[in-house]
């Protein structure tokens, strides 16, 4: 069949079960867009107001759907305006495609207007870029680009065509999609001495990352959890595996992790990391990490084994099929006294109330949480309302938190939740944000006003920069450089002027209320909480510290 | 891991295609592997090129450079050449101001270690030489009382002993 370059693109695009893009058209983009218009019963374009929404849409759309998120833009600013939604996939692993027009082959390097090189800006935060200017490389480039970002461990990849080649005619012939590069191999010895590790331990604590949600090995992990008779902790990547009920669960560890989860694994004599990579906000001190126990890493990327800190045994593995084959040589096991430990630990807890506000930042996610279904997908922003959400929320599913982890990219969350709430309209999408990071990206409320999403947007409104004044606060002396901003914005008002609904709350009963009457809305609404400048993340390890640097109140 | 410091040349197999050398160098950068030299050269197969690295660094950096680089999908295989096992080669050219009172010593050194006066004029020659980087080191320190102008050195490019299973 002859096909052009854009018809081929979209033809390619069906043949991966793509049937929802993301993106913002332009000059280069221009037969690509005519493309799509062609292809629209099969394709859905979801317009943003800019394209670094529709890079975090494209990205929210894959966490919340499992599905490879797609996003498209022009050349020059277009392809730049997608630099930050698709370093954020990178940092998380997130399997995205990214298709950008260039100017035509002939205007290359020759600073065309909205000419750019993005392949070569791209190339530090993509798993591999395509630069294709011959119409030939097309079909290999983008069936090439879907292997990719789905093989191993999960990112993005771009692929940029110049316009020329959008317009060119071809032989499109149908194929399969390229088959995942194989997973890492692991021996038998290996696993044996994985198990043998965890039957000798006498306190051995779980860490486990994206690694687990991304594998897909939750059920497993919770089976070893079980038959080995231990607690387990996890990054923000891996927030809602276990149940929050499941006393097992000792919440998240790191820099604003739990005391119960900072202690165990303190204090444990063997620590078993699964898909989790020792990050700078864990191991906030490499050195004295986990000091007392032996340390085990599994994980699908060989680079990830002993890179930030020394372990003293190294798996290269997905963590479903080696939790698979582990399980049988785990030994059931009594760790009554440890796990009751543990548990004791988690009766303290560091949600230190501010006194200058009636409503806490506690009291809105526990609400949230009472009056929402276990379908709810939460999304947030970042900054100190991500830090107490991964704290607070009552959450058990694998695909209901979806967080920008390690970039932290503030603006993350509105884009992520229309990503989210166009791929799983059945479900309601609640995003969670501060008024620093809304204000980066809240010009995507058009987005979702015009695509008719009913995203409840909860603005935690300390009207400062918080995280960073909370650091102000404790360690630069008060001095708040550029941390409160004296903005006057009135967030209700701004709502109805997009044509979205607006409410505030100063009190949990207004929040209730307001909420209560948000479920009902059909469209977007905004709930702008007046939250105290002062409340804090607690507890907290300061960078670089231990367990014995913990801030608790 | 050995935290000891170590010298490691690594022979690297990728595609043979335009911005190659960007991405295993712009990896290098960006996850700060410090390198001694960098070598890329064709291979018998026009598909793939060759890039030697010689990197000095601990057992954990040699890992690290190693298991980041082959994440590339350019390349195609990575492994270090063992020194027991392989031959290193670096050439050298070197120009040294000379006029004929030295002329018969500086060719006497060059004999010695098997070199070449590929260009000679009334007040110049260059020198040429092929080796182990050690010889040429040592060469470099014999030619050091001489007045020299200019001095190129490839870095280093190597080769296995045994014949590979599987390119």
């Amino acid at each position: 069949m002859k096909v052009t370059g854009s018809q081929l693109v979209a033809e390619i695009l069906l043949e991966h079960g793509v049937d929802t893009v993301f993106g913002y058209p332009g000059g280069t983009a221009l037969n690509l867009y005519d493309t799509l218009y062609e292809y629209r019963d099969k394709i859905k374009h979801v317009l943003t107001a800019h394209e670094q929404g529709a890079a975090h849409a494209a990205d929210g759309y894959c966490r919340a759907t499992g599905k490879t998120g797609v996003v498209f833009a022009t050349s020059g600013p277009g392809a730049t305006n997608l630099v930050t939604g698709i370093a954020t996939a990178f940092m998380d692993s997130i399997p995205m495609v990214a298709i950008t027009a260039n100017v035509p082959d002939n205007l290359i390097g020759r600073d065309a207007f909205q000419e750019i090189c993005i392949t070569g800006v791209a190339m530090p935060i993509t798993k591999h870029t395509f630069f294709v200017n011959r119409i030939e490389d097309l079909a290999d480039a983008l069936r090439n680009a879907f292997r990719i970002a789905n093989s191993g461990r999960k990112g993005p990849v771009l692929v940029d065509i110049t316009k020329d080649v959008t317009a060119a005619e071809t032989d499109y012939k149908a194929a399969r999609p390229l088959p995942l590069n194989p997973v890492p191999e692991f021996s038998d010895e290996e696993v044996q001495e994985v198990a043998s590790m965890i039957n000798a331990a006498e306190r051995p604590v779980v860490y486990f990352g994206g690694g687990v949600p991304a594998a897909n090995a939750g059920r497993e992990l919770l089976e070893l959890l079980e038959k080995a008779d231990m607690p387990a902790t996890y990054t923000l990547m891996a927030a809602g595996i276990l149940g929050y009920d499941n006393d097992r669960n000792l919440g998240m560890v790191g820099m604003h992790g739990s005391i119960a989860a900072n202690k165990a694994v303190d204090r444990a004599d063997l620590v078993i990391a699964i898909g989790a990579r020792f990050s700078d906000r864990v191991a906030l001190n490499p050195e004295r990490f986990a000091k007392k126990a032996q340390k085990v890493q599994i994980d699908i990327d060989c680079s990830e084994i002993n890179k930030n800190v020394l372990v003293d045994f190294g798996v290269t593995a997905d963590a479903k099929e080696f939790l698979t084959k582990l399980l049988p040589l785990i030994k059931k096991k009594d760790h009554k006294e440890w796990v009751s430990q543990a548990t004791e630990w988690k009766k303290k807890t560091g949600d230190v109330k501010c006194q200058d506000a009636d409503l806490h930042p506690s009291e809105i996610i526990h609400a949230v949480c009472d009056l929402t279904d276990k379908e709810t997908i939460y999304v947030t922003d970042v900054g100190q309302h991500q830090m107490w959400v991964a704290q607070y929320l009552k959450h058990d599913k694998t695909k209901d938190f979806i967080t920008s982890g390690g970039l932290g990219t503030m603006g993350f969350g509105y884009g992520a939740a229309i990503g989210a709430q166009t791929g799983c309209p059945e479900k309601r999408v609640i995003h969670f944000t501060g008024d620093g990071s809304f204000h980066m990206n809240l010009n995507e409320a058009c987005t979702a006003v015009s695509q008719e999403l009913p995203i409840i947007t909860i603005i935690m409104n300390n009207r400062v920069l918080g995280m960073v004044y909370q650091w102000q606060t404790s360690f630069y002396g008060k001095r708040y450089a550029a941390t409160t901003p004296e903005r006057k914005t009135n967030f209700p008002k701004l709502a109805e002027a997009f044509g979205a609904k607006g409410f505030s709350a100063e009190n949990p009963k207004e929040f209730e209320e307001a909420f209560k009457a948000a479920l009902k809305e059909k469209g977007p609404v905004w709930i702008d909480c007046a939250i105290a400048r002062d409340e804090r993340v607690l507890p907290m390890i300061p960078g670089g510290g231990t367990i014995e640097d913990m801030i608790i109140g | 891991m050995d935290k000891q410091i170590k010298k490691e040349v690594i022979s690297i197999l990728v595609d043979n295609q335009a911005n190659v050398l960007t991405r295993v160098s712009s990896l290098f950068g960006r996850r700060g592997f410090n390198i001694d030299s960098l070598t890329v050269s064709a291979t018998n197969d026009p598909k793939l090129s060759r890039i030697t690295v010689v990197f000095t660094g601990t057992e954990q950096g040699l890992h690290q450079i190693i298991t980041q680089t082959s994440k590339l999908e350019v390349v195609k295989k990575i492994f270090t050449l063992n020194a027991g096992n392989s031959i290193y080669r670096e050439l050298l050219l070197l120009k040294v101001k000379t006029d004929k009172s030295e002329r018969s010593a500086i060719k006497e050194i060059v004999e010695i270690y098997r070199g070449k006066i590929v260009d000679l004029s009334k007040n110049s020659m260059i020198i040429e030489l092929t080796g182990a980087s050690e010889k040429l080191d040592g060469f470099m320190d014999m030619m050091s009382c001489y007045d020299i102008v200019e001095v190129c050195r490839t870095g280093i490019t190597g080769i296995g002993r045994d014949i590979p299973e599987d390119l």
